[in-house]
């Protein structure tokens, strides 16, 4: 896995890119890939790339080209079905130098246009320029995996696995948060491409492909989410069937990520289901030793560890763990921002920060993680929580059915009648709008939209410019309202929190900091399809969540494990910056003048935030909101400093394995290549 | 200061609500997002000091504690039932 760079003119007179703003761009990216760098250059294009090389390691170098030189990629991220489209594509006639999946890619490309895309199944960002028609080719994979980010300016469109590379490359372009891009972080966690928190800068939506020709740009969706609309249908068969086909798509999503690679495969261990499973198959899959990490924290609360060691011992890995205390987030917190390159709410990427470190440490590149099982068999609280609540709504004087909600929450049969009885205000607003789109989601977002109460005037005056919830729900498929309502809760979180923020602020970004590459295969484009397509009650029976999958995973993992409740991934939050041992940084940043100077909130409320905060911090008597705010308005502030304030560093002492200047050569044909000979 | 002013006063101060004006007397803490469930435990233990109460758990409902309005007519409730 790596990072890719690049820019494209959009108009004549631009002018060719200059050669220190792409070797910007890729120094701004080393941390995604260390092993190698690349550059391709002409009069209209470059492209950069910083490999991690993990399949074909002596000739799967980048930028690279088709047969003749005219049409070029370069990719981050891995295409598991390679072997199998390398074939299809031999059998066409195409001839191939090399054994990589990115080969496959140019190949592809070349035999099917842009109808290649739908044929990968894999996690991908990838830019492919044809020199001779002139043309920008990028795409991205189905749920987002890999990330891709553009922006327009100075005639040119640029893009760049992570946001700080756009910026390095362009380091005159302004930059400034986007308001509405904020609106929709302090409502949904995440950003939801192709807005980003930054003016000026998109995302690609996942699942897309973008065209850029002269003066003509058109996006194109290659991948819409299906989920059964209507009687006959879906999956027809037996749970028991179900369950057979589950096991064996996830056993063939496995193999494929274990075995389609040339270095070493280990696995996340959560302790929960699903990373359990997956570890548990991927051990099967391959013999041999077999590493498994896992997180452990000082907190008793946020701790597995009995879990975890349970799940190792089961399956013989070679289990590394590390302890996380509340200063070690504070310490990384700065760092864990630069690289997630967005407002966080939560401090629980820091932890998978640390996790992708120990990973490296131990000298593995590559890890399956159980991403994505939560989603596509609807584990969240969240599904159960929409379903009680429809329930409800059917009978909304009802005092028997809200009781329901004690099934899900235990600690509300056990609180006071005033904790109950605000319970069911919470849960219980808006029940007249349940056949509504968003009916699940909407208490979730409208809490964490009142934390915008700390925006600066201007700032909300800006962002209320878009009501983004609104934004969001209209821009769902045409056959969404025909979906289930558990569809439709799983589509919008996979939408939300899964792409921007799971994939991208605990995934992506937090593995690739330390040039480590994660593999879902629950994101399988097979499994995908699969879950999608079974009835809702095998995946929530009742109220039992992810039933379809408990069954699958009887036998493979530690029983305590497929018994327990499902534990939420949490660490530490605003107590971790409060305190004895809190850093000295924290209060800068909350201080008058960096709030003023990053100019999103009223630096009055972040005052008062934090007098309270300090106040309450020892008696750890924090309420989630405050939590939210304290990390949200530090994690705004480092973003700031970091990004907006400062452009990133550049890469002036890169050497390039592969470096293809079409400018320099001319006049003095044949192209002379420096990459592949070793 | 009235019983409405002090408590409006705690509200935006505690929970840190820099448009004053677009909280109301009316404006619903929960729903509106402004009072999560340990955020209200804040409001009971300032209603009991602010005021020298004391809140007897059946008493602590959306009734009573729903809004700015409502916390004050409570509060004027109990003080008037205290003096009465």
């Amino acid at each position: 896995m790596c990072g890719i760079a690049g820019c494209v003119a959009l108009r004549d007179r631009v002018g060719p890119p200059a050669r220190e703003d792409l070797v910007a761009m890729v120094g701004a990216l080393r941390h995604r890939g260390p092993d190698e760098f690349g550059l391709y250059r002409d009069a209209r294009a470059g492209l950069v790339h910083a490999r991690l090389s993990i399949i074909d390691l002596a000739t799967g170098q980048q930028p690279l080209a088709n047969e003749d030189d005219t049409l070029w990629v370069v990719f981050n991220g891995e295409i598991f079905n390679y072997v199998e489209l390398r074939e299809e594509l031999v059998a066409l006639g195409h001839r191939f130098r090399t054994r990589s999946d990115t080969e496959v890619i140019v190949h592809a490309y070349e035999a099917w246009g842009e109808r290649a895309f739908e044929r990968f199944n894999g996690q991908f960002a990838i830019a492919l320029w044809d020199a001779r028609a002139e043309a920008l080719v990028l795409a991205r994979d189905r749920l987002g995996v890999r990330p891709l980010y553009l922006r327009e300016h100075g005639g040119r469109l640029w893009f760049a696995s992570e946001v700080k590379a756009i910026f390095a490359g362009a380091p005159e372009a302004p930059r400034a948060f986007d308001p509405v891009g904020l609106r929709e972080t302090f409502t949904f966690w995440t950003v939801v491409p192709p807005q980003s928190v930054f003016e000026g800068v998109t995302e690609l939506e996942p699942g897309h492909v973008r065209t850029v020709t002269r003066g003509r740009t058109v996006d194109r969706a290659f991948w819409t989410p299906r989920y059964p609309a209507g009687p006959g249908e879906g999956f027809g068969a037996s749970l028991g069937v179900a369950v057979e086909q589950v096991r064996a798509a996830l056993e063939q999503a496995v193999r494929l990520r274990m075995l389609r690679s040339d270095v070493p495969v280990g696995s996340y261990l959560s302790g929960g289901l699903d990373s359990s499973l997956v570890a548990a198959l991927g051990r099967r899959a391959k013999g041999g030793r077999f590493l498994t990490f896992s997180i452990r924290f000082e907190d008793a609360e946020y701790d597995e560890t009995a879990y975890q060691r349970a799940a190792a011992a089961l399956i013989e890995s070679d289990h590394r763990e590390i302890v996380v205390r509340r200063q070690d987030i504070a310490a990384v917190f700065p760092e864990v921002v630069a690289h997630a390159e967005r407002p966080l709410l939560r401090t629980a990427p820091a932890p998978l920060f640390l996790l992708s470190r120990l990973v490296r440490d131990a000298g593995a590149k590559v890890v399956l993680t159980g991403e994505g099982a939560d989603e596509m068999f609807a584990g969240y609280d969240l599904f159960r929580e929409g379903k009680v609540r429809r329930f409800w709504a059917r009978q909304p004087s009802s005092k028997l059915r809200p009781r329901l909600l004690e099934r899900l929450y235990p600690y509300l049969a056990r609180s006071p009648v005033a904790q109950q009885a605000l319970a069911r205000g919470f849960f219980g607003r808006d029940l007249d709008a349940s056949a509504r789109p968003g009916f699940a989601h909407q208490p979730r977002w409208q809490s964490t939209a009142s934390l915008q109460r700390l925006f600066a005037p201007e700032v909300r005056r800006e962002a209320e410019r878009v009501d983004v919830t609104a934004r969001l729900l209209a821009s769902l498929p045409a056959e969404f309202a025909r979906w289930s309502p558990l569809a439709q809760d799983q589509h919008l979180e996979v939408r939300t929190l899964l792409g921007g923020y799971l994939l991208a602020s605990q995934g992506d970004r937090m593995l690739m900091a330390h040039s480590v590459e994660g593999r879902f295969p629950f994101l399988d484009a097979d499994v995908v399809e699969l879950a999608n397509a079974l009835p809702p009650a095998y995946k929530l029976r009742v109220l039992d969540e992810k039933h379809v999958l408990k069954r699958v995973a009887a036998g493979l993992v530690p029983e305590a494990i497929v018994r327990r409740p499902k534990q939420p991934y949490r660490a530490p939050d605003a107590l971790s910056f409060l305190g004895e041992g809190a850093p000295d940084w924290v209060g800068d940043v909350l201080g008058a003048d960096a709030v003023r100077r990053a100019g999103v909130f009223d630096a009055g409320m972040v005052e008062r935030l934090w007098r309270k905060c300090r106040a309450t911090g020892a008696g750890e008597q924090l309420s989630n909101t405050d939590n939210m705010a304290l990390v949200g308005v530090l994690s705004t502030g480092l973003l700031h400093e970091q990004l907006v304030r400062q452009a990133a560093a550049g890469g002036a002492d890169l050497e390039f394995r592969t470096h293809v200047d079409r400018l320099a050569e001319r006049g003095s044909a044949p192209l002379e290549r420096q990459a592949g000979s070793a | 200061m009235s019983i409405e002013q002090r408590v409006k006063q705690f509200i935006v101060e505690n929970f840190y609500v820099s448009d004053a004006a677009a909280l109301t007397a009316d404006t619903s803490l929960v729903t509106g997002g402004y009072v999560d469930s340990t955020g209200m435990l804040e409001v009971l233990g300032f209603v009991e000091t602010e005021f020298s109460l004391q809140v007897a758990e059946e008493e602590l409902v959306p009734d009573n504690f729903e809004t700015v309005a409502r916390i004050t007519a409570f509060v004027e409730r109990k003080q008037r039932a205290a003096t009465g």
